[in-house]
């Protein structure tokens, strides 16, 4: 009965394991939303672009361009894919109604922040005969589907996925969010900039690609730029909760700043702990940290000075920010967060790619073009140094060849519970 | 150090309140409810849904919750784990992870993914501060007084319950020979209907409790504080009740220890090693019973 009471413990501890792993992607879904928060990158893969069309106009965009989204709608992250999905919309309105002879035609498909679910909604998308896909929006189901895609000549741009594995030796997925090793690299910057800390904390979740990226090149650029680190803590999935031994080793080495890169949800606690504490540095985060005011019922107060670095501030007073943000406000009753901000640019940024190639090729006309002559079109566009777009998440947007973004990072601060540039 | 050590005993607190539940059902239905730690999240929301959005007072929101749960745990035992009475054991803990899944996406239906900050339903005691003209004050917070006040009372109230009432007696007997019990004229099926009754309307307590403490609240929540509970029971001696009691606490003190001295990186890993040897010393847990089989 000894026995097999511990076998029946074992089996049973076993199975937890399993279980626990398996909830653990799940919680790393959900906490972690779409891992690639901060980048839009847009790929498109625009079916039809014959020589024809190209050559025959008179500058002039015309045609209907079947525009795909993948992101999750559902599940863990479905707030950055909602949001995506929100943004996308409101871009293909103003395209539609301003282009005329030239319309989107655009089908969101659902991916719940799973790689496998993304493929089948990217191969759904083949068969509705996609052109150009704005997506994936997080990052671990865009490096399978920007896989494929490649091998099928489609053009993407991701509004979010922001890991360097996303657009490495794929030369048609591209991104509109800032890569996670610039993220990191910018962070350091920024602070070492704006002399904001001389004592700098990490805590970061040492099983997340996107939070060891980030801290990877903060780290390296910190060195350079001589940000004193003092502290360097870390956190997974299932020792999520309690974060007092990292907030101490922080407040006992001094540190008077906290970097945080990850996403909202860790880091919600880690301000009410450090709160509790009595501990109060300056937090600074990354494009994750977006959302956090937005957790239902989370007391505004606790986030109160925290920093975080975006390309998109939704109280920005530029033509295009506000022409955006009321947009969005009036269709969907919230401010936009960074992602919406994304979404909308990726749509606008394939507009102004095809355009452009109009204006300067003697007209396009995408009806019927496969996607694989659109790919090209899109890749020569976008690597062309004349080709820029100003957008609500940046300003001069312009695309290296190995698909990843430039543009100059905004810092927010949080003040009085809404966030405020700096 | 006191500072881990009170961090660790506030975290070791909820894991003992949570294992306590565990054991419970274990010791008298002796099966692994994995679904117990999904319980929990569920009372978690209903706790959260009565007092913000219903704005219920707090001990009514955590009477609802108790009482959800409750209903809760008597329908998940009725459905899914009764018609699996004679079945191998095997079957039933494989079950069990399934309704773990099912309440999850359920709740990931109803209440979507997106956090919600919980807020504290146990302050109507204070926080106790101590050494605070120090420089390093040490906060106990009311979440953690509360979480082991409560599970010091649940423990002794439990095993008071299995020891004295006629019910804990069934109780007993049905976990010592289940046909024996039966023969002597108890309701086995009723009695094990109220152990679940019992261990999910304690879990509806560990929700709040759990949820008060570490004020995020999503349908994962439940998951990995169900795990580490599981392995505190098992630390502590499955079935015992004061053992849950300790390996929930001795769990929450060496997680906090290991990642104070030892590595950030490594603290789950030493945490299961010390099970690993603990169970290898003494393969019921600490405080164990030794069976013994009769034929």
């Amino acid at each position: 009965m000894k026995k097999k009471l511990l076998s029946m413990i074992l089996a049973g501890a076993m199975a937890f394991s399993l279980a626990a792993c398996t909830s653990g992607n799940d919680t790393a879904g959900t906490e972690n939303k779409p891992e690639p928060a901060a980048t839009t990158e847009t790929t498109t893969d625009a079916g039809t672009e014959t020589a024809d069309a190209a050559t025959e106009g008179d500058g002039v965009l015309t045609g209907t361009l079947k525009v795909g989204m993948i992101g999750p709608l559902t599940g863990g992250a479905a707030l950055y894919g909602n949001a995506v999905d929100n943004g996308v919309k409101i871009a293909v309105d103003e395209i539609n109604a301003e282009a005329g002879s030239f319309q989107m035609d655009y089908n969101p498909q659902d991916d719940e922040h799973d790689a496998e679910k993304s493929v089948n909604a990217y191969n759904q998308l083949k068969d509705w005969g996609v052109q150009a896909i704005i997506g994936t929006v997080t990052t671990t189901p865009c490096i399978a589907v920007s896989a494929e895609a490649n091998s099928d000549r489609i053009f993407m741009l991701t509004p979010s996925a922001s890991a360097a594995d996303v657009t490495a030796n794929k030369d048609q997925t591209y991104q509109l969010c800032f890569s996670d090793p610039n993220q990191g690299s910018a962070s350091a910057q920024y602070i070492s900039e704006n002399s904001l800390a001389t004592k700098v904390a990490i805590i970061y979740k040492n099983d997340d690609a996107y939070s060891t990226g980030i801290y990877q090149t903060f780290k390296t650029k910190a060195a350079e730029l001589g940000l004193d680190v003092v502290s360097e803590t870390t956190f997974m999935d299932g020792s999520d909760t309690d974060f007092t031994v990292q907030l101490t080793a922080a407040k006992d080495a001094g540190a008077d700043l906290v970097f945080l890169p990850m996403y909202y949800t860790p880091a919600s606690l880690i301000l009410s702990q450090a709160n509790a504490m009595g501990y109060a540095p300056t937090f600074f985060g990354v494009d994750g940290m977006d959302g956090i005011l937005g957790i239902e019922g989370f007391d505004t107060s606790l986030a109160e000075g925290v920093i975080l670095l975006t390309p998109f501030a939704a109280d920005a007073t530029d033509d295009l920010t506000v022409n955006f943000v009321s947009k969005f406000e009036a269709a969907y009753g919230e401010t936009p967060i960074q992602f919406a901000a994304d979404g909308y640019d990726c749509a606008k940024v394939i507009y102004a790619a095809l355009k452009f190639y109009a204006e300067n090729n003697g007209g396009l006309n995408v009806d019927g073009m496969s996607a694989s002559d659109l790919c090209d079109i899109l890749i020569q566009v976008l690597s062309n140094p004349a080709f820029s777009v100003d957008g609500v998440t940046g300003e001069q947007m312009q695309w290296s060849a190995n698909g990843e973004v430039n543009k100059a990072p905004k810092g927010m601060v949080i003040q009085n519970g809404v966030y405020v540039g700096l | 150090m006191l500072n881990y050590l009170i961090s660790g005993i506030s975290l070791g607190s909820v894991y003992a309140i949570i294992a306590l539940g565990y054991t419970m059902v274990y010791g008298i239905a002796k099966m692994l409810n994995f679904a117990h730690g999904d319980i929990i999240m569920v009372g978690g929301y209903a706790a959260f849904c009565a007092g913000t959005y219903l704005g219920w007072p707090v001990p009514l929101a955590i009477l609802f919750s108790m009482m959800i749960c409750t209903i809760l745990g008597i329908v998940i035992e009725k459905l899914a784990y009764k018609p699996l009475r004679n079945a191998t054991s095997l079957a039933v803990l494989i079950t069990a992870i399934g309704v773990s899944y099912l309440l999850q996406n359920l709740a990931l239906l109803i209440w979507t993914s997106n956090p919600k900050a919980f807020p504290n339903m146990v302050n109507f005691i204070p926080s106790i501060v101590l050494g605070k003209n120090s420089d390093n004050p040490i906060t106990i917070s009311s979440a953690t007084i509360v979480t082991i006040a409560a599970s010091i009372i649940i423990m002794v109230a439990l095993t008071l319950f299995t020891g004295k009432t006629k019910m804990g007696k069934a109780m007993r007997a049905v976990s010592e020979d289940k046909g024996a019990a039966q023969l002597m004229g108890i309701n086995v099926n009723a009695t094990i209907s109220v152990t679940f009754a019992i261990g999910s309307g304690l879990a509806a307590i560990a929700g709040v409790l759990l949820c008060s403490a570490y004020p995020t609240l999503m349908p994962t929540t439940g998951s990995m504080p169900g795990i580490k509970a599981f392995t505190a029971a098992v630390l502590g001696g499955i079935g015992s009740i004061p053992g849950a009691m300790l390996g929930g606490i001795l769990l929450g003190i060496l997680e906090k220890f290991a990642q104070a001295y030892i590595s950030t990186q490594l603290s789950d890993a030493i945490v299961f090693a010390a099970l690993i040897v603990v169970l290898l010393v003494k393969p019921t847990g600490l405080l164990g019973k030794k069976m013994t089989e009769k034929v």
